[in-house]
C-alpha cells in the first residue's frame, strides 16, 4: 500500500515537473518554430503551432541580405574580449590570492565595479570613445567588454584559485620553478575547470549585451542583439528575421545548458553558491 | 644570505603588482574615468545646443526635484522590482521543492528550465513580443479558447496590459535563476536534522522556520540581492517590448536616463540622473551588506 502510494506520488511529481518544463520551454519553441515556418504559416490565422515542414529560408535570407554579419560581429567581440578578460582577470586573481595584494579592499573594489548600472556610465564612455575615434570599431567594443568582464573574472577566479592547495605551489618553487612557471604549469592546470566555466560565462555576458552595443555601434560592428531590436519597426515587423536572428543568438546557449549544468550555479551566483 | 632573501622578496613584490596592473589599469580607464567625468559633467550645463562647460553648481540636481517624469520612472522601477522579485522568489522556491527529491530525467528537465535565464534579455523580450502578438501570437489564441471566441488583446500597447506583459517576460526569464540557486541551497540542508525534526513531531512550518530557512537564507539573500540590483537597472527587456511606451507609461529609470542622454542630449542633466541612481544603489547595497554582518 505504501509503495503504491509512493509510486503515484512520483508520477504526480514527474507530471508537474514536465508541465513546468513545457511552460518554460514553450516560448523558445515558438521562436524556433517561427524561424522555420514559411511566410504563409507565419502570418496564418489562427497561428500554426507545428510547422508543416522545415524551411530554412528565414536563415538563408539573413545570409543573402548580409544581416548574418552581425552574428559574426558578436562572435568576434565576445570571443576576443573573453580571452583578454580571462588573462587579465586570472593573473590579477592569482596576485590577490597568493600575495594578498591590496588586502580585502582591492577585491571588494574590483567586484563593486560590476554593481554600477551600465546606463549610468554609458554617456561618459560614449564621449570617451568618440574622442578616441573608437565608436563603431571592433577595438572599441572589445575594449569595453574586456573592461566590464575583468571584475567578474577576477572575482570568480579568486574563488577557484583559493581552492588550490598552497603546498603544490611550494613544492614547485622548491623544485626551482620560477613564479611564472608555477603560475602556468601548476596553477592554471589545477584551475582548468574554473577557467573553462568562467570563460563561458564571460562570453555569455558579452554575447547577451545590448546597451553598450546600442550606443557604441552604428553600422560596421552592429551586434545581433542590436539587429534584432531594429527589426521591430513601426510599419512592418520582420517576423522571420527576428526569429531566425534570435535563434542564432540562442543556439550557443542551448549548448551551454546542455553541457555545463554543473558550473552554472556557481557562475550565475557570482561564486556565492559552490553548487 | 639575507640580501639574496630580500632580492627574492623584491622580485615577488614586483611580480605581484605586475600581475594586477593590467586589471587595475583597465578598470580605472573604463570604470573610474567615466564616473569622474559623470560627476564633473553633472555640475556643468551641457546639452545639444549648449557647449558651455562652465560650472553651474547644483542647477541639475535642483532640477531633479521638479522632474515629475523622473520620479514616475523611479516609482515604476521600484514597484516593478517589489512585485517581480517576490513572484520570482516564491515560484523559484516551489520549483526547487518539486525538483529536490529524485526524479527521472531530472538533469535534462533542469537544463531545459534554465535556458531562459542565460539567453539575452533582448531575445527574451522579442520572443514574448511574438508570443503576445494580438493576431499571430499563441497567448491570445489560448485565452480565446477559454473565452470562447476571438480575443484581440493589445499586450504591448494598452495601458492596462503593458506592465503585466513585461512582468510575464521578466518572471519567465528569471524564475529559473531563483530556482537553480534555491535548489542548490535546499539540497545542502542537513538531512539528519530534518529526520530528527520529523521524529520529534515538529510541524512542517516549524521545520521550515527553524531548520530549512536558516540553512538556505545566505543563498537566498545573495540571489535576492543580485536580482534586485538587476531589476533596478532593467532596460533590455522593456526596450524591446515597449521602448518605455505607450507614452512614458513603462519608463524605468534606466530607460528615462537613456532617452535623456541619447535622444534629448540633455547631457549634464542625464549625468545628474545617473549620479542619483548610483547614489541610491550604493545606499541599498551598503545597507544590505550591513544587515548581513549584523545577522552573522
Amino acid at each position: 500500500m505504501i509503495r503504491w502510494d509512493k509510486g503515484w506520488r512520483l508520477i504526480l511529481r514527474l507530471a508537474c515537473a514536465l508541465i513546468v518544463t513545457i511552460l518554460f520551454v514553450f516560448p523558445v519553441y515558438w521562436l524556433a518554430a517561427i524561424s522555420i515556418k514559411t511566410p504563409e504559416e507565419i502570418y496564418a490565422y489562427p497561428p500554426v503551432w507545428i510547422p508543416g515542414q522545415v524551411h530554412f529560408s528565414s536563415y538563408l535570407t539573413l545570409f543573402t541580405d548580409g544581416d548574418a554579419w552581425s552574428v559574426w560581429n558578436s562572435l568576434v567581440t565576445a570571443g576576443i574580449s573573453t580571452t583578454l578578460a580571462m588573462v587579465i582577470g586570472t593573473i590579477a586573481a592569482y596576485s590577490i590570492v597568493r600575495f594578498r595584494t591590496g588586502g580585502d579592499h582591492l577585491a571588494i573594489w574590483i567586484i563593486s565595479q560590476r554593481m554600477i548600472p551600465p546606463i549610468c556610465v554609458a554617456f561618459p564612455i560614449f564621449l570617451l570613445f568618440v574622442s578616441w575615434q573608437m565608436v563603431d570599431t571592433y577595438l572599441g567594443l572589445i575594449l569595453l567588454y574586456t573592461a566590464f568582464n575583468v571584475p567578474y573574472v577576477t572575482w570568480m577566479m579568486r574563488g577557484y584559485i583559493q581552492e588550490i592547495p598552497l603546498e603544490l605551489e611550494q613544492c614547485a618553487l622548491v623544485d626551482g620553478l620560477t613564479r611564472w612557471a608555477v603560475l602556468w604549469k601548476v596553477v592554471m592546470p589545477m584551475a582548468r575547470a574554473g577557467l573553462f566555466a568562467t570563460a563561458v560565462f564571460t562570453f555569455i555576458f558579452a554575447w547577451n549585451d545590448f546597451l553598450f552595443a546600442l550606443i557604441l555601434t552604428k553600422s560596421e560592428v552592429v551586434t545581433y542583439t542590436v539587429k534584432v531590436t531594429g527589426y521591430f519597426g513601426s510599419q512592418a515587423t520582420f517576423w522571420s528575421k527576428i526569429s531566425a536572428m534570435s535563434m542564432l543568438g540562442v543556439l550557443p546557449m542551448i549548448f551551454v545548458v546542455g553541457t555545463m549544468q554543473r558550473f552554472i550555479v556557481r557562475g550565475i551566483s557570482l561564486g556565492a553558491v559552490k553548487g | 644570505m639575507s640580501s639574496a632573501f630580500s632580492r627574492t622578496m623584491d622580485r615577488e613584490r614586483v611580480f605581484k603588482y605586475l600581475l594586477i596592473a593590467p586589471a587595475v589599469f583597465i578598470i580605472l580607464l573604463i570604470g573610474l574615468y567615466p564616473l569622474i567625468k559623470l560627476i564633473v559633467t553633472s555640475f556643468q550645463n551641457i546639452s545639444l545646443f549648449d557647449n558651455d562647460t562652465s560650472y553651474q553648481g547644483f542647477i541639475n540636481y535642483a532640477r531633479l526635484f521638479d522632474d515629475g517624469r523622473l520620479w514616475e520612472s523611479l516609482l515604476h522601477t521600484i514597484v516593478f522590482t517589489v512585485i517581480a522579485l517576490p513572484i520570482e522568489l516564491v515560484l523559484g522556491y516551489l520549483l526547487a521543492l518539486l525538483f529536490l527529491e529524485k526524479l527521472p530525467f531530472k538533469q535534462t528537465l533542469v537544463a531545459l528550465i534554465l535556458l531562459p535565464t542565460i539567453i539575452s534579455p533582448i531575445v527574451a523580450g522579442s520572443t514574448w513580443r511574438l508570443m503576445l502578438d494580438q493576431r499571430f501570437g499563441p497567448i491570445n489564441q489560448i485565452i480565446g479558447w477559454f473565452a470562447g471566441g476571438e480575443v484581440k488583446l493589445l499586450w504591448t500597447v494598452e495601458t492596462a496590459l503593458v506592465w503585466p506583459a513585461i512582468l510575464i517576460a521578466e518572471v519567465w526569464q528569471w524564475t529559473p535563476f531563483m530556482f537553480l540557486l534555491l535548489l542548490a541551497a535546499l539540497s545542502n540542508v542537513n538531512k539528519e536534522q530534518l529526520e530528527a525534526a520529523q521524529i520529534d513531531g515538529a510541524s512542517r512550518w516549524m521545520t521550515f522556520r527553524r531548520i530549512v530557512l536558516p540553512a538556505i537564507l545566505p543563498v537566498m539573500f545573495i540571489a535576492v540581492l543580485i536580482r534586485a540590483l538587476d531589476l533596478f537597472r532593467v532596460f533590455d527587456v522593456i526596450w524591446t517590448m515597449t521602448q518605455g511606451g505607450p507614452g512614458t507609461f513603462t519608463e524605468t529609470i534606466s530607460i528615462y536616463a537613456y532617452k535623456m542622454a541619447f535622444r534629448e542630449f540633455e547631457i549634464s542633466y542625464s549625468a545628474a540622473i545617473a549620479f542619483l541612481v548610483i547614489f541610491i544603489l550604493t545606499v541599498i547595497v551598503v545597507w544590505a551588506l550591513r544587515r548581513v554582518e549584523v545577522a552573522r
